[in-house]
């Protein structure tokens, strides 16, 4: 029997496993609840939710493609008040940890967002998406403009900061993640999350236009995981002591050992979980199975490990 | 109620790995044959299966929906269900390329299921192209309940019609339109609905095939008492209610719109409630 220690932590939440779902690819976990029990991942996390209610965008919203697809759904959802009534409460009832991922359309909306969470039990961290490609305006994307990260992760501080870890997701379409990275950091972000997905087009040779409704979408899958390994990389190595949580088309034990190796302490399983709803699990099994072979006494141990220099074998 | 967090996935869907035992190439589809074991007990008409494609090495990584068509609880092999499948796509092809013995992963049963009259009534179904496939159980269900079942298929040339003979006596009457004249009647499938809703009294219709078609249909029924039961198609990526690309316009009734999941809410869905007219757009 394997002694790994195989938990995590991200800020000062502790989780017994580093898988965990990433926002907008588990809804808010209910319908996988169906295939597998919540409470053996790291944590639920939900879909990106905003104040109000928001229908998304118009469809088609998806198109697949090699080893990926795209995905514009704009952050549908019920709004903050229905989801903490019926999704929150829904987690909470199947004893799951529970990261909430919030977007705003303003500053402040991000602010009210997280005052709105403090009253909740039961959540482990909330993660601030400023990097979702879906949106109207692309000014809205406040990942792409490191004043701008700064001054939401400011308001999600003020408004929760030390009661709950502020995990604050960023965009790999950016020209220098590092400088933004650091940007969040100093403004109080306790963790990261990285990638949200790379925008992208598809176009229908049949229409000879757009294939998505919004014509841009979001690339996600195996497609996009050289780019995330890289991404993780690069901001381990500026900033080794802030956690990562990692993803980016992990489907299997080893992609998710290869985002650990870069940098991760937490390893997110989207698009994978669409192509197979008991993903979470397997990889869970694989990277554990993995860490023990390579004779890692602990995840923890592994994190970063390919930053070691050569001497440190 | 039609909001966003309340409808839930089919309670009995399922992840198995499961043993293809036929396929059998009839006209440009395709009859494949899964043993699915205890499962064909709780696969009802309307509900659908989420296959795998390509095997471990795919560069497809979504699994491809498909409406299954009929299941047998007391076939040679035990449970088994039915899907006909045309190779259009990708993964259909490759599907569709699968031999007897293949080992498929899927997920199933998954969405909602045409709902049944408690009393013996009128019924008219209506197909379009590959769409009229599980309108063949349903009509076997139907019939069984007694009720009377008329059907309507339509496609654009006669190659795409699925009308499989042992089908046709679960039915009063079949009537075959086809766009170019070359099976049938010249012209398109909802020509008689009018006609035959007032002749037959009919009270439900249950269609399936092309969006175009169901709407053209729910036109015909607005403002009747006829009860418009469709099954839906959107492009799906998970089929489970996670990724929320499947959506449709529909009204709760009370002139409240959501977006609701075709794969979740549907795929069957009350025509009169879905908003045709903003489909793909939102107000």
């Amino acid at each position: 029997m394997s002694t790994l220690d195989f938990s995590t932590t991200l800020g000062n939440a502790w989780f017994p496993s580093p898988i965990f779902t990433a926002s907008g690819c588990a809804s808010s976990g209910r319908e996988l609840a169906q295939f597998i029990d919540l409470r053996d991942i790291g944590a639920v996390v939900t879909k990106s939710i905003m104040n109000k209610a928001r229908l998304g965008r118009p469809t088609p919203r998806m198109a697949e493609t090699a080893s990926g697809m795209l995905n514009s759904i704009g952050l549908q959802g019920p709004g903050i008040d229905k989801f903490i009534e019926h999704d929150i409460a829904f987690l909470v009832e199947q004893k799951a940890r529970i990261i909430v991922s919030i977007a705003g359309e303003s500053v402040e909306e991000y602010a009210i967002l997280a005052r709105k969470l403090r009253a909740v039990a039961g959540i482990s961290a909330i993660e601030v998406n400023i990097s979702c490609p879906n949106v109207e305006n692309r000014g809205m994307v406040f990942a792409c403009d490191g004043d701008a990260a700064r001054r939401v992760v400011d308001g999600v501080r003020r408004a929760i900061g030390g009661e709950l870890p502020i995990i604050v997701k960023l965009s790999p379409d950016v020209t220098d993640l590092v400088a933004i990275a650091k940007s969040v950091i100093e403004s109080g972000a306790d963790a990261l999350a990285l990638i949200n997905t790379v925008l992208g087009m598809v176009i229908n040779t049949e229409t000879m236009r757009p294939h998505l409704g919004a014509k841009t979408g979001g690339l996600s899958g195996p497609a996009i995981k050289p780019i995330a390994v890289r991404a993780v990389f690069q901001v381990h190595a500026a900033f080794p002591k802030i956690p990562i949580l990692g993803m980016g088309g992990v489907s299997t034990g080893r992609d998710a050992f290869e985002m650990i190796l870069a940098g991760a302490s937490g390893v997110s399983i989207g698009t994978a979980s669409f192509g197979n709803p008991t993903a979470l699990i397997s990889i869970h099994n694989e990277l554990k199975e993995l860490l023990t072979i390579k004779g890692f006494a602990s995840l923890r141990e592994a994190v970063g490990y390919a930053h070691r220099t050569q001497e440190a074998t | 109620m039609a909001g966003l967090t309340m409808a839930q996935i089919n309670k009995n869907a399922a992840q198995i790995k499961a043993t293809l035992v036929g396929n059998k190439k009839v006209g440009q589809y395709h009859q494949l044959i899964i043993n699915i074991g205890d499962i064909a007990n709780f696969c009802k008409p309307g509900n659908f299966v989420a296959i795998s494609v390509g095997g471990d090495t795919s560069r497809m990584v979504l699994r491809r929906a498909f409406a299954i068509s009929r299941v047998s609880t007391s076939s040679t092999f035990g449970g088994t269900m039915e899907l006909i499948i045309a190779p259009l796509g990708a993964g259909s092809t490759w599907l569709c390329a699968q031999s007897e013995g293949t080992i498929l992963d899927i997920v199933v049963p998954l969405g909602n299921a045409f709902g049944i009259p408690t009393e013996p009534v009128a019924t008219l179904l209506v197909g379009g192209g590959y769409g009229s496939a599980p309108l063949f159980g349903l009509a076997e269900l139907l019939h069984a309940r007694g009720c009377r079942v008329d059907m309507l298929l339509g496609a654009s040339t006669a190659g795409k019609i699925y009308a499989p003979m042992e089908g046709k006596r679960s039915v009063n009457s079949l009537r075959i339109f086809t766009e170019d004249g070359s099976m049938g009647q010249t012209g398109r499938v909802t020509q008689p609905i009018a006609e035959l809703i007032e002749n037959l009294s009919i009270a439900v219709i249950y269609s399936c095939g092309p969006m175009a078609m169901l709407a053209a249909i729910d036109e015909i029924t607005r403002g009747t008492d006829v009860v418009h039961q469709c099954g839906v198609e959107e492009s799906m990526a998970c089929g489970i209610g996670i990724c929320m690309t499947c959506v449709l316009p529909v009204s709760d009734g009370a002139g409240v719109v959501s977006m609701l999941r075709s794969c979740i809410d549907g795929p069957v869905m009350d025509g009169s409630h879905v908003q045709w007219n903003a489909s793909g757009g939102i107000a």
